[in-house]
């Protein structure tokens, strides 16, 4: 590249800023096309109005991150609840912050922005574009040089190292994965036949009945299910409960929690036509039907429950299950029927479950039929 | 400048510059030209938001417990008294009610991630339409689409660790569509979630990937896509002076430097103004996550609705090979995305392949000048729309008043029809700018003025803008992919010459 000559030191003392500037653009490849003033020179009220504004703006921007500062410390914070005292002050605060803080620093950006619009001089710059490839001397020095150090390592004769040394790097880096993937990896089905996705918490342990519980989030609150409970047309969310756990607030709320544990009993009217698929023809009792709560289709708790149409309805992506026809998928994306739960009742007239979910209760996997019965 | 302060100043570029030799750099840098236009403001504006993101993040992070354990709340927000929660969940009802401004630096943080995602789909689709992305900028491309995708997940992975009932669907579905994965499903479940849903180690993993992994490898993107658009230099328009071996616009300092920090500051305005202003994912009203309840018209943040609405719009097809089974939502939670963010970076590959335009390009395209990469553009965009409308069938389907069956069947059949659709109309409405523009440039402006020839027949008065020959035919003027102005009153500008 030929550049222009390079100018001596006592020459560079003596040229002007301009001269400077110009020598700095010709090595850059810049030229200044247009370069205009903001304003015509001599317009003094034009140079004192902008000078106001800016001045304007910058104060109210200090006045604002006062307010900011003020309202941050002294305003009144917490949670107030509607109806008492300071409620509304308190909703304010929030509020206060984004406003002040906006112009703080809003009226700082504009004042930014007036500023150069106001005093900078307008310019058109038009640089020259180095677009690749690089000159000819440079790729060709480039490729020699890699060929030669290429040529010291000596991999391209000693292929035996080569190809060993390529290997432990691999290996070394398969190691690396190894231990990073390796202590994550749990296997889904250690349990076999009592592994989690095939079983829930209504699984029966020893004689003990399961009862059903009426989901409240109170581990405290305790209330077994009687059909008498729940009018024709109802529907409540129930969860298993044991009665050796009745004083163990712990295990009655993780029973509540379990993701795949919720039930929706509903009773339907006296005398509801009702086509129960094969294999579900005696999971019910009488017009009281236990299905899962758990959408098929991602899990989601498929719970809006239309009592005219006898659906389920999941809000997640409206998936809907016709109750009457053993919870069949009717509508949506959901593939499978809601797992029926099978129920009757005790000597003392509460609903207790005669087992677990005949089906995985949840979204599909891979593995899912061999669980299906 | 004083100066004392002028010695200084002298003086430390001086000691600088002995030891590193960045004098000439630094010269370059100062000179670097960039071109202006209002459109390529988006990139900004989605880098002083992650700016955002990155400082609110840090001081959220200060308050938030990523952990799944249950508590009783004792808090002072009276109506969550006595609730079960996850720590995860109490620390956030804290930020919100016990730390000073902690609210609004959580709002900030959301709407930051909201603005974030937003103004990176606008950068994208000016890219786009313009041609930005075409040799030799396929790099900055590809960055760009992995921005996008991992600026997505980055905002789900924040949204979901708050652990409230909302954000517990969110995490249910996720949790579903890792076990539709065929033959390796219930294993990559176990590894993401170390068992079944929900256990208790999701919350300090997400965590780790929303505070560490994903920004790390964010900032690590954005600095190579910002560093290519720097030294690789921006696009430009067409316009006087604009070559494919030139950049028309103003020197990095000052003038491209005061205004992109004056950007910076007000973006960070705004946001605060939003933030404050505006309430966003207010988890003290949802609650905490219960796996047995569900709060009607579920609806994401917005950059999440097109995967909604896709699992809400495909059907139940599962397939049976064998006693095994591929579920129905893995083609669509996880494979249609995967082939939409496959497309998007193929994308600059395809046209090149199909066009067999190999030359490397400084000057942008109006979206108008190549019809059939806007049509293609407008059927993504269309295509994407429904995706993202369906995810919203609830909430249109109350406020219309129709049963959301009919939407759902109205997005399955729109999806197929209108892209297609948006396709041919569009690709029209290009071709039909253009021909107005050339009869511009050959006929001249219409003037609206009426003049009768001596024939009696009346005939629009047109303004050429390259004048007339000495018969009075306009001199046609060659398009050179600028705007060209219809308005009659102005008097044209002379299009692809250098002025000086
Ligand atoms: C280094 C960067 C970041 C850090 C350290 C960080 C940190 C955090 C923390 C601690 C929270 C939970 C506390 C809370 O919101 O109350 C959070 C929430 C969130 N984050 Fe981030 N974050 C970062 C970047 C991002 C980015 C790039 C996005 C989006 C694209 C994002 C989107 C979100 C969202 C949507 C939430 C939920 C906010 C809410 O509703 O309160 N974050 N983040
Ligand atoms: S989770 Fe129920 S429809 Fe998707």
């Amino acid at each position: 590249m030929s550049g222009p000559r390079e100018p001596t030191g006592p020459e560079l003392e003596r040229m002007s800023r301009g001269a400077l500037v110009d020598l700095g653009h010709e090595l850059d490849s810049v030229r200044i096309v247009a370069q205009e003033p903001p304003r015509r020179p001599g317009d003094v009220r034009g140079e004192r109005r902008a000078r106001r504004r800016v001045t304007l703006l910058l104060v109210l921007s200090l006045l604002c991150a006062a307010a900011f500062a003020w309202a941050y410390l002294f305003w009144p914070t917490g949670y107030v609840p509607p109806g008492a005292p300071g409620h509304t002050a308190n909703l304010l605060y929030t509020p206060l912050l984004g406003v002040t803080f906006f112009g703080a620093v809003g009226a700082l950006g504009a004042a930014m922005i007036l500023y150069v619009r106001s005093f900078y001089p307008d310019e058109v710059a038009v640089q020259h574009l180095e677009k690749g490839p690089s000159a000819e001397r440079d790729r060709f020095t480039a490729g020699a040089t890699l060929a030669e150090a290429g040529e010291h390592t000596g991999f391209g004769r000693r292929t035996m190292i080569r190809r060993l040394g390529l290997t432990g790097l691999g290996a070394v880096g398969i190691l690396g994965g190894l231990v990073a993937i390796g202590g994550l990896v749990r296997n889904p089905w250690r349990q076999r036949g009592d592994a989690p996705l095939w079983t829930t918490g209504w699984k029966p342990v020893g004689d003990e009945p399961v009862f059903l519980r009426i989901a409240t989030g109170d581990p405290k609150d305790i209330t077994k299910v009687r059909p008498e409970d729940l009018e024709p047309d109802g529907m409540i969310t129930v969860v298993p409960f044991r009665e050796s756990e009745r004083d163990d607030p712990e295990k009655v709320h993780d029973a509540e929690m379990a993701p795949d544990n919720p039930v929706m009993l509903v009773r339907l009217p006296p005398g509801t036509p009702v086509a129960n698929p094969p294999g579900r023809e005696d999971l019910h009792h009488g017009d009281y039907y236990a299905f899962s709560k758990i959408c098929t289709h991602l899990g989601c708790p498929a719970s809006l429950y239309d009592s005219q149409q006898q659906i389920f309805l999941c809000p997640c992506h409206q998936s809907e299950f016709k109750i009457t026809e053993g919870a069949r998928p009717i509508f949506g994306p959901a593939a499978r029927r809601l797992p029926q739960l099978p129920i009757t009742v005790d000597a003392d007239g509460f609903l207790v479950a005669r087992g677990d979910f005949p089906d995985p209760v949840g979204p599909s996997f891979w593995e899912i039929r061999r669980g299906q019965h | 400048m004083g100066l004392v302060a002028r010695s200084l100043a002298r003086g430390t570029a001086n000691a600088f510059d002995r030891r590193f030799k960045a004098a000439g750099a630094v010269r370059r840098q100062a000179s670097h030209v960039f071109p202006k236009h209002h459109s390529f403001f988006w990139g900004e504006f989605a880098l002083y938001s992650f700016a955002v993101l990155v400082l609110s993040g840090v001081y959220l992070a200060l308050f938030f417990v990523p952990d799944t354990t249950e508590v009783v709340y004792r808090g002072p927000f009276e109506p969550a008294q006595g609730l079960y929660m996850s720590r995860a969940y109490e620390s956030v009802l804290a930020l919100s009610f016990e730390v000073r401004a902690g609210l609004f630096v959580r709002q900030l943080h959301h709407w930051a991630a909201l603005v974030f995602v937003a103004a990176m789909i606008l950068h994208m689709a000016r890219n786009y339409f313009t041609g930005a992305f075409r040799r030799p900028r396929e790099l900055t491309w590809l960055g760009g689409v992995a921005l996008l995708a991992l600026g997505i997940f980055e905002g789900y992975l924040g949204y979901s660790m708050l652990d409230d009932l909302l954000s517990g669907l969110g995490v249910r579905i996720f949790s579903g569509l890792l076990l539709s994965v065929p033959l390796v499903g219930t294993w990559l479940h176990w590894l993401v979630f170390g068992g079944e849903f929900f256990g208790d180690i999701w919350i300090s993993r997400f965590f780790v990937a929303h505070v560490f992994l994903v920004p790390g490898l964010l900032i690590a993107l954005i600095g190579m896509h910002v560093g290519l658009v720097w030294f690789q230099k921006h696009t430009q328009f067409p316009g006087p002076g604009a070559r494919e071996d030139t950049v028309v616009g103003e020197r990095a300092m000052p003038g491209f430097a005061s205004n992109t920090v004056a950007n910076g500051v007000c973006v960070l305005a705004v946001l605060g103004l939003m933030a404050g202003i505006f309430q966003i994912n207010p988890v003290f009203l949802w609650g905490p996550y219960v796996p047995s309840q569900v709060s009607t018209y579920i609806q994401p943040d917005f950059y999440a609705g097109f995967l909604i609405g896709g699992l809400r719009l495909w059907p139940r097809w599962e397939i049976h090979l064998g006693a095994y089974t591929v579920p129905a939502p893995f083609w669509v939670g996880l494979v249609l995305p995967l082939v939409m963010f496959a497309l998007l970076a193929a994308y600059p590959f395809l046209e090149r392949f199909s066009t067999g335009d190999r030359a490397a390009h400084q000057v942008l395209q109006r979206p108008r000048d190549n019809p059939t990469r806007t049509g293609i553009g407008a059927m993504g965009l269309v295509f994407w729309g429904i995706l993202f409308l369906s995810g919203a069938t609830d909430v249109l389907a109350a406020s219309f008043d129709v049963p959301f069956e009919l939407l759902v069947w109205a997005g399955r059949i729109g999806l197929l029809v209108l892209p297609p659709l948006a396709y041919v109309v569009v690709r029209r409405i290009c071709v039909g700018l253009q021909r107005a523009d050339r009869d511009v440039l050959e006929r001249g402006v219409r003037t609206g003025v009426l003049q009768a020839r001596p024939d009696g027949v009346y005939v629009e008065v047109r303004r050429p803008p390259g004048g007339a020959d000495r018969q009075g035919r306009p001199i046609p003027l060659e398009y050179g992919g600028a705007r060209v102005d219809h308005r009659p009153a102005t008097s044209p500008e002379p299009v692809g010459e250098e002025p000086r």
